[in-house]
């Protein structure tokens, strides 16, 4: 076992990390930004050192410095969280060169994954069923009409390097297909430094249903069952819960063998999560796959009572795991509301200093943040500033706390988005589980 | 009139130029902001007499982006 950390990260997640050192007695060693000195997780890490600057290039996402850390606090292993570097081949690469574990999967399969195209290829392979469309870029507009007549309209038409709803778009028709090319790979290009496109079809009332595996460096290799996180808006995330309500038995166990068959297929080590699109006759179809610990992973941990952040530690020093397919139980429901700093309505961002704060505490509430009274939310970073969890016997159960826990959230100063999460909750649609991933337009925005 | 900013976050495109005609509710500079595109629309009709930003520059909340006249 390791004897020290460095967690390349900030905010809850870092938060969340020094949690599990600290029962694992590992040491942890924090890093933070300029507006982040402040953040409490910070003093919550056994040191923490200054990385400087605002912006993400000049601090977290900045390799020479973090790896300058590392070497002064004599490190041996390094957390990436979520976001930010964890997904980043050429560091995973850099932390063996430098003789520092990466707590991940190998630079390869990284690469292989973080192309949505070679993920395909790969998964194909493996005998996941993936998206009807292409495995080749779609390099000219002839061809993506070529393509599109075949696997018939609306398509979607995808950045291979895409994330974050950036660089996909729906196309309903032949004559919006030159225009969704271009202004794609012009976008994919600007964000993502390479502009490859592919086409897939558009699967109809879908929900996002993901499953969370987990693999050794010995062959091993187990699910952690499904989330279900079709509640999203611009294409993120919003509200979690685990068990999908949308699964079979059947289908939950089957997803699952698929994912366990990926791993395998992929000889993946560590903590992962393969993401499907499933429809209304339980049909499910590969979409991509998160080489790294995903921000819903407490819905996981709150029904299954396994630590993945210790498994993710404990897979990474070496040690084989302890847990096989048939100790993983579902027990309970848990939901994930995520808590954005952004206007209800518009989704806008709203930075500013957080004058008041009431975080809920009640034994079925589980608060996953690194916020205070007094802490300023700057622009620099993503808009979420904390998670609250609960869990409940079954998902009734679960609803009526995420309701009640909510409304006893507090947070003043800036705007959140704990309306638009009360709304959710009290939604029937939401409650009969019909939560396709249309769900905030369809049952809120446009009501 | 003044263009304001509507939030803290860094000048991420400069859409128009001085000298340029403004529409009413037409873009003149797109904000980056919590990793997301925040445009910021003229009140109202004019021509752009000054911009007050450039590309990559930090705004705060109030903070002034252009004149339009």
């Amino acid at each position: 076992m390791f004897q020290s950390i460095l967690i390349a990260n900030r905010g809850e997640i870092a938060s969340r990390i020094i949690k599990t050192c600290k029962q694992l007695n590992i040491k942890s060693v924090a890093v933070y930004s300029d507006p982040d000195e402040d953040s409490p997780y910070v003093e919550e890490a056994d040191v923490a050192y200054p990385l400087g600057g605002s912006r993400v290039n000049e601090s977290y996402l900045n390799m020479d410095k973090i790896f300058e850390i590392a070497k002064e606090a004599e490190v041996e292993a390094i957390h990436p969280g979520y976001g930010l570097l964890s997904e980043n081949a050429s560091f995973a690469r850099r932390c063996e060169e430098e003789g520092i574990t990466f707590i991940g999967p190998t630079p390869d399969v990284i690469e292989k994954m973080g192309s949505k195209l070679s993920a395909r290829k790969a998964m194909e392979e493996a005998g996941v069923p993936i998206i009807p469309g292409t495995n080749e870029p779609v390099e000219t507009v002839d061809a993506a009409k070529e393509v599109a007549n075949e696997i018939g309209y609306p398509v979607m038409v995808k950045a291979s390097y895409g994330g974050g709803g950036i660089g996909m778009e729906i196309v309903k028709s032949e004559s919006e297909l030159e225009k969704a090319i271009e202004s794609n790979a012009h976008r994919a290009e600007q964000f993502f430094g390479n502009g490859t496109l592919f086409i897939e079809k558009v699967i109809e009332d879908a929900h996002h249903v993901e499953i969370q595996v987990l693999g050794d460096h010995h062959g091993n290799a187990v699910h952690l069952y499904d989330r279900e996180c079709s509640i999203q808006r611009r294409h993120q995330k919003v509200i979690e819960e685990a068990p999908s309500p949308l699964l079979t038995e059947e289908t939950r166990r089957e997803m699952g063998e698929k994912a366990v068959q990926a791993v395998k297929s992929l000889g993946y080590r560590n903590a992962g999560t393969l993401e499907f699109l499933v429809d209304e006759d339980q049909n499910y179809y590969f979409l991509e796959m998160n080489t790294r610990l995903q921000v819903e992973h407490p819905v996981t941990e709150e029904i299954t009572g396994i630590d993945l952040v210790e498994q993710q530690i404990r897979i990474a020093s070496g040690e084989e795991l302890a847990i096989n397919q048939g100790l993983v139980q579902i027990q309970g429901h848990a939901i994930e509301a995520r808590i954005y700093a952004e206007d209800p309505k518009t989704f806008f961002p709203s930075p500013g200093t957080i004058e008041d704060l009431i975080i809920p505490k009640e034994e079925f509430i589980r608060n996953d943040q690194s916020i205070k009274k007094g802490f300023k939310i700057t622009p620099f970073y993503d808009p979420m500033v904390a998670k609250l969890i609960v869990k409940g016997k079954d998902r009734n159960e679960a609803i009526s706390r995420l309701e009640t826990a909510l409304s006893m959230y507090k947070v003043e100063g800036i705007k959140t988005n704990i309306p638009l999460l009360l709304n959710i909750a009290a939604n029937q649609a939401f409650q009969d589980g019909n939560t396709q991933t249309s769900f905030i337009q369809e049952h809120i925005t446009n009501k | 009139m003044e263009l304001k900013s509507s939030m803290a976050g860094n000048v991420w495109k400069i859409v128009l130029n001085e000298g340029d005609q403004v529409e009413e509710d037409q873009d003149v500079v797109i904000l980056e902001s919590m990793k997301m595109e925040i445009p910021i629309p003229a009140e109202s009709a004019g021509t752009i007499k000054e911009l007050k930003v450039s590309e990559g520059d930090f705004v705060n909340e109030g903070d002034v982006l252009a004149v339009i006249e």
